[in-house]
């Protein structure tokens, strides 16, 4: 930035260049944000209302009003009351959206694949095969392994908990050192000096 | 998209469609592709409502879903389109436009369609039909054959087209974009890559066949009621008569995006002038030439053969218009003398200041003033040449320029954000004509943007 540090005053350039002459009155500088609405030099052009616009903007509200009944506008479930009235049996109750009228006649989105259900049941059968294993070969490896991948399931789902109660403190555990290990070098060495 | 254009975008959802939908979509535009459970995560609504929002978004044309990031075997992705979503601006233009050609039949087939995403002719017809039947006095009843005759003209002229069949991946056909590569996204074909695109089917077996507005034809019609009414300003009504003669004869066969129609002779154009207009031929030649020879170049000469082969301009054409058309902006807003300036630096392209004072004959210090009330509003841009490597501010020319098409683009994010502000502020009636005023603005500048982009880098926007 020019004029900054010793010297200041001093520009990098010659004030001629950007076009302000001497002793030119420069207009007042700045020292607070714009106005939020300064003042209007020049007046916006009036707004054509032929036919043809005024045509068009009944279109416009006649579209966004017919939008309104058709199944496609979606209402969200209407919020649950606080306490079950007695009148509520006499209410006629709307359905929370209109969609149960129009099933989409195109195939219109793609069944969407059910893999992570087929991969439940496949664990469920395999837990269930390795299960009976079990009960005919009661061997210790075969229930360690099965322990094992019950662990692993078990830690997977336990593990986000263990974090989180593990970070209730602002410490990480592993960096603390309670001191148990504090002189347990022995002290062979005194060749240098301990600070 | 700006955060500007989704803001618009969630506003237009939101009246149309209610606030889940709205929802939805504003969360697909802003976070890209997004798979069902991603987006039922993010925006913590009950799976249902979200496919029956996704359902109504595909429905309409505003989101297309295809295999996401892990490739077919993954779950599908949902995308957004933002432009289509702002179209919905330009309903009641589209509606109109259908009812000027086509009337009050063609008007309803087009609202009908508009209304519903896709529909299949039988029961657009049937819809139509009564809907006109009870419009009509007692007794009278629309008949079929009529909607079926308005609802054919609109397919030939390719105002409404076929939907592209779309297999459960929802890539559409054979016809995309068939790479090897497993990475890349087949994208959904374009409709007209359809052979039966635009054929009519039997009206009682059509299920299945789902018709859609073409957007694009809409847009192309409007480009070109844009040029002829410049001609009918510029020159006279005659002109512009020619000129829309000129285009309707190549309406259907010129495609999309291109900078000229097809060259036609001056035969054809006289055997295809309306009756009403009883000009003799060589009277045609004269407003031709006069045509050709007009600082816009609306029309250029071509060749010889059939009496002079002519074509139009569009591009050039278009591209004056969107120049014009900031001018205009400038003059509205900053004053004729600062309009001034800004034509000069359109002209000129690189200018000193210096130079402008003494061009534009302002006196130095009102030219400093309005140059930068351009350049604060970003309306004209400054341009840094450096004499010497080191960009000492002493030793640099500073050129002031105009970026049109930058330019153009800021206009028109000015326009969607008018549009949201008045959407969102009480709806008196002066709001809506101003919206639609402003969507008529909104629409000419987007036009011209379009085509701007096409427009060779180093056409000459010389002027008068």
């Amino acid at each position: 930035y020019a004029g900054r540090g010793r010297g200041r005053g001093q520009l990098s350039f010659s004030i001629e260049a950007v076009g302000i002459g001497k002793g030119e009155n420069l207009p007042p500088s700045t020292v607070q944000p714009t106005q939020l609405f300064p003042p209007l030099e020049h007046k916006p052009v009036p707004l054509q209302t032929s036919e043809e616009a005024e045509y068009m903007l009944a279109l416009k509200q006649e579209f966004r009003g017919a939008m309104k009944t058709l199944p496609f506008y979606i209402r969200p479930a209407a919020p649950k009351k606080d306490v079950e009235r007695y009148s509520d049996k006499y209410q006629s109750t709307e359905p929370s959206d209109n969609t149960i009228e129009w099933t989409p006649e195109n195939p219109v989105i793609p069944k969407e694949s059910k893999k992570p259900r087929v991969n439940k049941e496949e664990i469920i059968r395999k837990l269930e095969t390795l299960e009976k294993k079990e009960e005919e070969v009661s061997s210790d490896e075969e229930e360690g392994e099965k322990k094992k991948t019950e662990e692993e399931e078990a830690e997977g789902e336990e593990e986000y908990d263990e974090e989180e109660f593990e970070e209730e403190t602002d410490y990480i555990m592993s960096y603390f050192d309670n001191g148990e290990e504090f002189g347990a070098d022995s002290d062979d060495n005194m060749d240098e000096a301990i600070y | 998209m700006t955060a500007q254009e989704v803001r618009l975008c969630g506003l237009l959802l939101q009246e149309h469609f209610g606030e889940v939908v709205e929802k939805m979509g504003t969360e697909l535009l802003r976070s890209g592709a997004l798979n069902l459970r991603a987006l039922a995560h993010q925006t913590s609504t009950p799976l249902d409502l979200v496919k029956k929002s996704l359902c109504v978004l595909v429905q309409h044309g505003m989101c297309v879903f295809g295999p996401g990031r892990r490739g077919p075997g993954g779950p599908v992705e949902y995308t957004a389109n933002c432009e289509r979503i702002l179209y919905m601006l330009r309903y009641p233009r589209y509606i109109y436009t259908a009812k000027s050609l086509y009337g009050d039949t063609g008007e309803l087939v087009i609202e009908e369609i508009l209304q519903r995403g896709q529909m299949t002719m039988s029961s657009t017809v049937r819809t139509v039909a009564d809907r006109l039947t009870h419009s009509m006095e007692d007794g009278q009843s629309m008949e079929y054959s009529e909607v079926i005759t308005a609802f054919t003209r609109l397919v030939e002229t390719h105002f409404l087209q076929r939907c592209p069949p779309v297999d459960s991946m929802g890539t559409a056909g054979k016809a995309s974009s068939g790479s090897s590569d497993a990475s890349a996204v087949p994208q959904p074909a374009r409709p007209e890559t359809h052979p039966d695109c635009y054929l009519i089917p039997q009206v009682c077996g059509d299920e299945g066949i789902f018709w859609q507005v073409n957007f694009e034809r809409f847009h192309l019609h409007f480009r070109h009621q844009s040029i002829i009414s410049a001609v009918a300003s510029k020159l006279d009504p005659t002109s512009s008569e020619i000129v829309r003669t000129m285009l309707r004869l190549s309406e259907v066969t010129t495609p999309a995006n291109t900078a000229h129609t097809q060259a036609l002779s001056a035969n054809e154009i006289f055997r295809a002038l309306p009756v009403s207009y009883n000009i003799s031929r060589p009277i045609l030649d004269q407003y031709l030439t006069l045509l050709v020879d007009d600082p816009m170049e609306f029309v250029s000469k071509t060749g010889d053969s059939g009496g002079g082969m002519y074509v139009v301009n569009l591009h050039r054409a278009l591209a004056n218009l969107a120049r014009v058309t900031l001018e205009s902006v400038v003059q509205e807003r900053f004053g004729s003398r600062s309009a001034r300036i800004f034509r000069l630096l359109l002209r000129k392209r690189h200018l000193e200041q210096k130079q402008v004072e003494d061009f534009a004959m302002i006196p130095a210090k009102e030219a400093k003033d309005m140059l930068y009330t351009l350049l604060s509003q970003n309306l004209v841009q400054l341009q840094e040449i450096p004499k010497t490597p080191d960009f000492a501010p002493s030793r640099t020319f500073y050129l002031y320029t105009v970026n049109q098409l930058p330019t153009a683009r800021l206009l028109l994010h000015n326009c969607y954000k008018v549009h949201t502000h008045t959407h969102t502020t009480n709806t008196h009636h002066t709001h809506y004509i101003q919206r639609v005023w402003i969507s008529t603005v909104v629409l000419f500048i987007t036009l011209f943007v379009k085509v701007m982009c096409c427009v060779d880098v180093c056409v000459n926007f010389c002027v008068f």
